[in-house]
C-alpha cells in the first residue's frame, strides 16, 4: 500500500515537472523570437502556421488596419502595410493564407517601435492577407483580399 | 552576396521614418531553374534586426513570402536628428549584411 502511495506521489511530481517544462517551451517563441521560428514559417496551413506563433483564437480587431490593393497584377511584388493602433502592441506577424507557406514575416517592436509595418510580399494566388498582432499578452487579428491576376511564387 | 543595402531614415514631428531596401534574391525553393527545370535551392534572408543608437528597435523574422530584395518600412517614436540606426541580416545560408544610416 505504502509503496503504492509512493509510486502515486513520484508520478504526480514527475508530470509537475513536465508541465513546467512544457510551460518553458510555450514562453519560448515570444521570449526568444531571435531563433528563426521554423515549425511557424515553414507551416503549409494557417492553423499550423498560428500554432507555431503560440496563437490561438486571436479577436478580430478594427483597430488594425491593412493597406494592399484591391486587385495585384504581379504576385511577386504586393505592396502590404499593416498598422496597429492597438496600445501596447509588441508584434506583428503576416500572413498570406493560400501561398505554400502562408506565414510571410513576424515583427517584433522594442523601444519605441511604433505598430506599423510596410513591406512587400510574394502571392501564388487570390487569398485573404492577414495581420495577427500581439499587444498586452493578447492576440488580434484582421484580414483583408488581395486579388492576384500572376501569381509570384513561380513554380 | 554582400550586396549593398539602403536606408532611409527621416523625422517626421517625433517620428522617425525608416525606410530599409536590402538586396536579395529571395529564393523560395520551390522555383524551378528554366533552362535546367531544376528547383533552385531556397536562399532567403532569415532575421533582421535593426537598432538606433545601440537599443534594439525590430527584430523581424522573414520567411520565403517575403518579395525578392526586401523592403522594409518601420516608424520608431522618440529619437532625433542624428541618431544612428543600424540594420543587420542573416540569410539561411549564414550570409550576413549590415548597414547604418544617420537619421536626418
Amino acid at each position: 500500500m505504502n509503496a503504492l502511495r509512493r509510486n502515486v506521489l513520484k508520478g504526480a511530481a514527475g508530470a509537475g515537472t513536465v508541465a513546467i517544462a512544457v510551460a518553458a517551451g510555450l514562453l519560448k517563441p515570444t521570449q526568444a523570437m531571435a531563433a528563426w521560428n521554423k515549425s511557424a514559417f515553414e507551416a503549409k496551413n494557417v492553423g499550423d502556421a498560428m500554432k507555431g506563433l503560440g496563437v490561438a483564437g486571436p479577436a478580430d480587431s478594427k483597430e488594425i488596419t491593412i493597406k494592399a490593393p484591391d486587385i495585384a497584377e504581379n504576385g511577386a511584388v504586393v505592396p502590404v502595410e499593416v498598422t496597429s493602433s492597438i496600445a501596447g502592441t509588441t508584434s506583428i506577424a503576416i500572413l498570406a493564407e493560400k501561398n505554400a507557406t502562408p506565414l510571410v514575416g513576424t515583427y517584433n517592436m522594442a523601444g519605441g517601435t511604433q505598430g506599423y509595418i510596410s513591406t512587400r510580399i510574394k502571392m501564388g494566388q487570390t487569398s485573404l492577407v492577414r495581420a495577427v498582432v500581439n499587444a498586452g499578452g493578447k492576440s488580434y487579428t484582421a484580414a483583408k483580399e488581395v486579388k492576384v491576376t500572376i501569381g509570384g511564387c513561380g513554380g | 552576396m554582400a550586396e549593398p543595402m539602403r536606408i532611409r531614415a527621416t523625422m517626421a514631428g517625433d517620428v522617425a521614418d525608416v525606410k530599409v531596401l536590402m538586396n536579395h534574391p529571395m529564393e523560395t525553393g520551390l522555383r524551378k531553374d528554366a533552362k535546367t527545370g531544376q528547383l533552385v535551392p531556397a536562399h532567403f534572408i532569415q532575421d533582421v534586426t535593426a537598432t538606433i543608437n545601440g537599443a534594439a528597435v525590430l527584430n523581424a523574422d522573414f520567411g520565403t513570402g517575403i518579395s525578392k530584395n526586401p523592403y522594409l518600412g518601420f516608424k520608431v517614436k522618440g529619437p532625433k536628428k542624428g541618431d544612428k540606426v543600424v540594420v543587420n541580416w542573416v540569410d539561411n545560408k549564414g550570409d550576413k549584411n549590415s548597414a547604418e544610416a544617420t537619421i536626418g
